[in-house]
């Protein structure tokens, strides 16, 4: 038995240098940052030097970071807060079918207190079409949110285009989800063209509760949690400095090592996904197949249920996820992939392995060692099944 | 895994009477792939009992392991002890199941009762 971890989109290990950064300020420098003793200065020095790093991965200011305690957080922040600061400028917004739980409810929340959501649709890779984003602008149109690349199909939207059109047809900020992307490829706001970013230290190797909204500079936005001067108002309570100084350095290493590391995944990734459309009949590739994250690999398989392949793939050593019904302790099937139109029982059937810095070609032959195997075992199992 | 008890898992690792009866006196099928849960029985009844259960399942952990345990529980009862058998039973042999997967201990009783249900019908046309 082998022991596998191809969960990295869900969380991933803390770099031993960023743990070593982070552990002073859990230890003496536990100062608060907002202090006007000394132990008040190296942890404000610190979140400082990790505002900087965390600004450069992305080519903003530091003065345009503002740290959260997760990705879910910052869209939240971005959503709410731009809906409402804006709201006498218009009260529609605009958001894509495969958003983020946390954008997509965020929305429906907005449209509870009397806003209006279009919800761009996606064609059957998950890819947004700037023509329908365009189509969906109005006067009244405060804000756009669109995600950089979808978490669950591993499809990478054309923001540079959108953020073209939103800018030449109206005057919404766009706002991007960049969770699945900052740290893992490059991300430049000026090139992607948004005002607003959230990203998540949780998914490039740094600490959980570690995210942050990039806000350019001149944007009107109500803070999401009232309260003290931190983060210039727009974000108030003692700032997690362990976590934001971890977020720091994980920013700088995925900068410093952005190309070895996309070098090291895209092959395993791409193997992989050869061999599982390749070696198991009725089992498709989700999303783009080359728009698409270095390291995501999607697939539904026919006839079965996705948390019995992930029961029985744990039991041979093997950490993996999955979009389906059961999976998600919402009992609904994946929003995501009801959008781009797949049947809802083929949905149940998804399987996610996302790949990262712990993976060799080893753990890929593992896997479809093992893996084949479990899926005729849950189809001699099914009523859905009849063997060709 | 989140919730599932150790009797939970060995029903789900090794579950009983998966298969089919192709001579089925009954057959009782509910669930759907859409909701993510889809279990089917198929039946042999001689007299009064239950002399053969086999079921297939499409579905998560819980599903499985529900299905299994529920054809252990009929196989060998009478049709009338059959009958009784609840999704609470199911659950207690069990030995629990997580809150938001009690619903699968519904669907295997009821699947059991629809295919007893079915045998009589057709017993009833004779």
């Amino acid at each position: 038995m082998r022991d596998v971890y191809f969960d990295y989109g869900a969380a991933t290990p803390v770099r031993p240098g960023v743990v070593e950064a982070m552990l002073p300020y859990l230890k003496e420098q536990f100062g608060n940052p907002l202090s006007l003793h000394r132990y008040g200065d190296g942890p404000r020095q610190a979140v400082e030097d990790a505002r900087e790093k965390v600004a450069q991965l992305i080519g903003a200011r530091g003065n345009e970071i503002y740290f959260t305690a997760s990705g879910s957080e910052a869209n939240n922040m971005a959503v709410k807060g731009v809906a409402l600061m804006n709201e006498k400028k218009g009260k529609h917004l605009v958001v894509s079918a495969v958003e983020h739980l946390s954008v997509i409810n965020a929305a429906q929340t907005m449209e509870k207190m009397g806003f209006e959501v279009t919800r761009v649709p996606v064609d059957k890779y998950g890819l947004v079409d700037p023509g329908d984003v365009e189509n969906a602008l109005r006067d009244d149109t405060t804000l756009v949110s669109i995600m950089h690349a979808n978490s669950e199909v591993g499809t990478i939207q054309p923001i540079a285009e959108i953020g073209r059109v939103v800018k030449a047809k109206s005057k919404a900020y766009l706002h991007t989800d960049a969770v699945a992307t900052a740290g893992n490829l490059p991300v430049d706001v000026k090139e992607l063209g948004v005002g607003l970013l959230s990203l998540a230290g949780n998914q490039f190797y740094g600490p959980k509760g570690a995210g942050a909204l990039y806000v350019k500079r001149a944007t009107r936005i109500m803070p999401l949690i009232d309260g003290g001067v931190q983060e210039a108002g727009r974000r108030a309570g003692t700032e997690n400095v362990p976590a934001i100084v971890g977020l720091g350095v994980a920013a700088e290493l995925a900068a410093s090592e952005m190309e070895q590391r996309r070098a090291h995944v895209l092959p395993l990734r791409d193997r992989l996904i050869e061999r599982l459309t390749g070696e198991i009949d009725h089992l498709y590739l989700t999303g783009h197949a080359t728009k698409r994250l270095p390291g995501h690999v999607s697939v539904v398989v026919e006839y079965i249920e996705g948390e019995a392949m992930l029961l029985l793939l744990n039991m041979q050593g093997i950490a993996a996820s999955s979009g389906s019904t059961c999976t998600s302790r919402a009992l609904k099937a994946s929003h995501v992939l009801t959008a781009m139109g797949f049947d809802p029982g083929l949905a149940n059937g998804s399987l996610l392995l996302t790949l990262g810095s712990g993976n060799s070609a080893e753990d890929v032959d593992y896997l479809m060692e093992v893996f084949p195997p479990i899926v005729d075992r849950l189809r001699q199992m099914s009523p859905l099944y009849k063997a060709d | 895994m989140p919730g599932y008890s150790e009797k939970v898992m060995d029903h789900f690792a090794n579950p009983r009477n998966v298969g089919e009866i192709e001579d089925a006196d009954g057959v009782g099928s509910v669930g759907n792939p859409v909701c993510g849960d889809m279990m089917t029985f198929n039946i042999k009844v001689d007299g009064d009992r239950l002399t053969d259960v086999k079921f297939k399942t499409f579905g998560c952990g819980a599903a499985i392991a529900c299905s299994s345990m529920v054809s252990e529980m009929a196989k060998g009862k009478t049709l009338e002890e059959a009958k009784k058998i609840t999704n609470a039973d199911v659950a207690a042999e069990l030995e629990g199941l997580p809150k938001n997967k009690m619903h699968c201990s519904n669907l295997g009783a009821d699947a059991l009762h629809q295919a007893i249900e079915d045998y009589e019908a057709k017993a009833k046309e004779g």
